[in-house]
């Protein structure tokens, strides 16, 4: 009997499929302009990524990830940004209510690299780590944009914890 | 021999079919959990066992007086269980003087035990996002059942 041998691979499959996505990842489309020219760095084509969904399983995020995480303002979307501060971080701030943040416990400081065009933690503070549900890592279509997403930090956004001589720029403020 | 590598293989792939299913139950429909910790008492006391279901949570249908369980904001590899105080727009007293409005896609979450529970008063509004399911009843131990919702 054929019938029930495929109503029963349908019955399974789907279990199957999600828990596939659940543990390894999914690819994904990028929208928006907010990580150029990382991402969709042409206004007429947009890049689709693999979230990687193993790698954060213990929630390690390190500075210069791209992860996507569920939005803080609105829980059914999802935002991809790059992270620049981990727990515990000074952050200088670009246009947030305060100057210098430190990143509380459990949170991170995520900004998109196209600074002035991005929602990120410039407009809603430091977000919780829990919020995280991917990191990107690679490009995958199209073609001509393959490429495993590399952790990059510019200088401009180091914490200034991490940088040595950042005593004189505070005292500079 | 290959009979064995055979019925092995069947095994295993059994184990992993209902594997599956049961983690997306687990994950979208609902699941026990163990509480432990005074924060919610009288309601909830430790090592109670409750019912939980996921589906309000994805489809952001919590309410106002609904027991959650979330990730806790300051560490994302532990749950909390506690009350939904606040909804997005509400103005929540803490103190005297102290008001707090509720952020868009955020939450205030309180354990019914006030004076013994680390909450949204002490690390603000909590991201809706990090809610993962509502709880329906405890179920452990029996001779305590009882419905936790309205």
């Amino acid at each position: 009997m054929k019938t029930p041998n495929l109503l029963k691979s349908i019955f399974f499959g789907i279990p199957v499929g999600i828990t596939i996505v659940d543990s390894f990842g999914y690819v994904a489309r990028v929208d928006g302009i907010s990580m150029q020219p990382a991402l969709n760095p042409d206004k007429d084509q947009t890049d689709y990524v693999f979230l990687n969904r193993w790698a954060i399983k213990s929630y390690e995020i390190k500075r210069g990830d791209i992860i996507s995480l569920v939005s803080p303002k609105d829980s059914s979307q999802k935002i991809i940004k790059r992270v620049v501060g981990v727990e515990g971080d000074l952050i200088a701030t670009l246009g947030y209510k305060k100057e210098i943040v430190r990143v509380p416990e459990g949170h991170c400081w995520i900004e998109g690299d196209h600074t002035g065009h991005s929602m990120d933690s410039n407009n809603f503070g430091p977000v919780s780590v829990g919020l995280v549900t991917a990191k990107a890592s690679c490009i995958v279509w199209p073609p001509s944009r393959w490429q495993f997403i590399q952790s990059f930090l510019p200088d401009s956004r180091m914490p200034l914890n991490l940088v040595s001589n950042s005593i004189i720029g505070i005292i500079q403020f | 021999m290959r009979k064995f590598i055979l019925s092995t293989i069947g095994s295993v792939g059994y184990i992993i079919k209902y594997g599956c299913v049961a983690h997306c139950t687990f994950e979208y429909v609902g699941d026990f959990v163990m509480c432990s910790g005074p924060s919610m008492e009288p309601t909830i006391y430790s090592d109670d066992i409750l019912l939980t279901e996921h589906v309000s949570a994805l489809s952001q249908r919590v309410s106002r007086g609904d027991i959650i369980i979330a990730k806790c904001p300051t560490n994302p590899k532990q749950q909390i269980c506690k009350r939904v105080v606040g909804l997005p727009g509400d103005k929540i007293r803490v103190g005297f003087a102290d008001s707090h409005v509720v952020p868009i896609g955020h939450v205030w979450l309180q354990g019914d035990n006030i004076s013994n529970s680390t909450d949204s008063r002490m690390y603000g509004p909590v991201p809706q996002g990090l809610i993962r399911s509502r709880a329906l009843c405890r179920v452990w131990p029996l001779k305590s059942f009882s419905l936790l919702t309205n």
